[in-house]
């Protein structure tokens, strides 16, 4: 089988969630990478040097350097022509361009895979990671997403793959890139973070979330997380959410503060090395998944914690 | 213009979900179901758009059971116009219910589509793609703005580095992130008046669409379950436990 592995970045460097789909897709056959962007010829040349990748299809085009849906999908059509499965990682530019290559294509997707059990069979998870389906594809060909914590990732150098250039399909006419807001953070990036500091709604407000929980990331080098609850509440933006609709993360130890421990939240934490809760609650539901354990007033405890560390 | 909103009726949000024991799903006899979380904000968006003048007209669809019009209920009693409800006790994958939508969308010819971003149930997170694909439509997905402007709209995208803003040509699909807005409660004048809002019955044959689905699900699981550790008294013990796995 010929797999095509969209290479998420930013038009210059290749995002690590890109590793993890090429191991899903190595395990389904041979490996391409596809880089569509605009200028992005250095992310081609990384991609190339992934390990166990066969070739990169560049795809240089100011339509594509948003990776907007409604451009980047007939280009993935036309390579599928001769591919066998689209393998997407299951980031949220993942989740918007692959089911629509999907519905172009007439496959039925496969979501945010956890395994790859078969040719065509996967594990995936469904009601918020509660039950763990099996699902057998009967299409033709396959388009799937991926969940970058369930697989290793490959090692991003040792290949030498060739660089094909791809022709463009142009500009839809029927979307236009606006603007972003992305946040520049000093802190890992939570979807690779190998430590996290997550903070809940006992937070109270975005000052105390950043005079609490701050200190105690910055100590330990770790990611900043946090509940849909402290999102919702405007403590922090949307990118810090973990949970069942926001980042999945698994890092090697998770530290909940001030999180009750709602299924849609253990549903974005669960696969954590360890996990860590303080929680004043001794009955929340986050014990039932922690590690360890530390009943307490997070204001009095987490200072200590930060001072003592 | 037109809004057309498609909802699924699921699990309600609080109900921790039970495996059936022979691996052949989820155990939903006895379980109370609701408007999907993400499907009731795009009702709620919809209706706000109508208030500000952008929509004449809101649409309320569903796929699913014949119970799935107490589901439409909610949708009209929220402030819905009408409802059509497209009966199937299949299972539905996204693909057949993009294909449906098509359909009804091509009777209905709505100015925006507003679906929820993915159902709590299979969380696949495809339909409103696959429907923007089928109709060659621009999409908005994991919208947490939506602002019409004369035939275009601008929609902001929940991403994952924070956040980003396109413009899409009108018709155009968008789909739903928690931060969109605060669904309101239907009043009880409303949920009476409701009931006397028109419901049309369909079947997916009245479309000519073909559900037979193209995944089979082969074993339902539960996922490997968590033990409780252990509870520590004070920092001192938690910060002994940190440095015995080595972090800090």
């Amino acid at each position: 089988m010929k797999t095509l592995v969209w290479v998420e970045h930013d038009n210059s460097n290749m995002a690590d969630a890109t590793l993890a789909a090429v191991t899903a897709a190595s395990k389904l056959g041979e490996v391409h990478l596809l880089v569509a962007g605009s200028g992005c010829r250095a992310v081609a040349e990384q991609a190339a040097a992934v390990a166990g990748v066969g070739k990169v299809h560049l795809a240089d085009d100011a339509a594509y350097a948003h990776a907007l849906a409604e451009n980047v999908a007939p280009l993935v059509v036309n390579l599928m022509g001769h591919h066998d499965a689209f393998v997407c990682p299951a980031t949220t530019t993942g989740k918007n361009v692959a089911p629509r290559v999907a519905a172009l294509l007439d496959v039925m997707q496969i979501s945010d895979i956890l395994s790859v059990e078969g040719e065509k069979t996967f594990t995936r998870p469904i009601y918020a990671g509660n039950a763990i389906a099996t699902v057998e594809s009967t299409d033709a060909k396959l388009v799937v997403t991926v969940r970058g914590t369930a697989f290793d990732k490959a090692e991003a150098t040792g290949g030498s793959a060739a660089i094909e250039d791809v022709a463009s399909t142009g500009d839809a006419g029927k979307s236009s890139f606006v603007g972003a807001e992305i946040a520049k953070s000093e802190r890992p990036e939570l979807t690779s973070a190998k430590i996290i500091v997550s903070g809940g709604r006992a937070l109270k407000d975005s000052e105390t979330f950043e005079s609490v929980i701050m200190p105690l990331a910055d100590k330990l080098g770790a990611g900043v997380g946090a509940s849909r609850a402290a999102v919702d509440a405007g403590y922090v933006p949307n990118d810090y959410q973990v949970g069942q609709t926001g980042k999945i993360v698994a890092p090697e130890v998770y530290i909940a503060i001030g999180i009750s421990g709602a299924i849609q939240h253990l549903a974005g934490m669960k696969d954590s090395k360890t996990i860590i809760a303080i929680n004043k609650d001794e009955d929340a539901p986050i014990f039932q998944v922690a590690d360890i354990g530390l009943v307490a007033d997070l204001y009095k405890v987490v200072p200590e914690l930060t001072e003592k560390l | 213009m037109k809004a057309l909103v498609p909802v699924k009726r699921v699990i309600d949000y609080n109900v921790k979900p039970r495996v059936k024991a022979d691996g052949s799903g989820v155990d939903l006899s006895n379980v109370k179901m609701s408007m999907n979380p993400f499907d009731e904000i795009a009702v709620e968006e919809a209706i706000r758009l109508k208030e500000a003048g952008k929509v004449e007209e809101i649409i309320a669809v569903s796929v699913g059971p014949a119970k799935a019009q107490e589901t439409l209920r909610t949708a009209l009693a929220m402030g819905a116009d009408s409802a059509i409800l497209i009966e199937t006790d299949a299972e539905v994958e996204p693909l057949a219910v993009a294909k449906i939508l098509k359909a009804v969308a091509a009777e209905v010819e709505p100015g925006i589509v507003i679906l929820g971003k993915q159902a709590i149930d299979d969380d696949s997170n495809q339909t409103g793609q696959m429907l923007a694909a089928l109709m060659d439509l621009p999409q908005g997905t994991f919208a947490s703005k939506v602002e019409i402007d004369g035939d275009s709209v601008n929609v902001t995208r929940e991403v994952d580095g924070g956040l980003e803003t396109v413009k899409l040509t009108l018709p155009a699909i968008v789909t739903t992130d928690l931060r969109l807005n605060e669904p309101r409660y239907a009043s009880l004048p409303n949920i009476m008046k409701a009931k006397k809002k028109p419901l049309d019955m369909k079947s997916p044959a009245d479309y000519g669409v073909d559900i037979a689905p193209r995944l089979k699900t082969t074993n339902v699981s539960e996922p490997p379950v968590r033990q409780a550790g252990v509870k520590v008294a004070d920092v001192d013990e938690l910060v002994a436990k940190l440095k015995a796995m080595g972090v800090a």
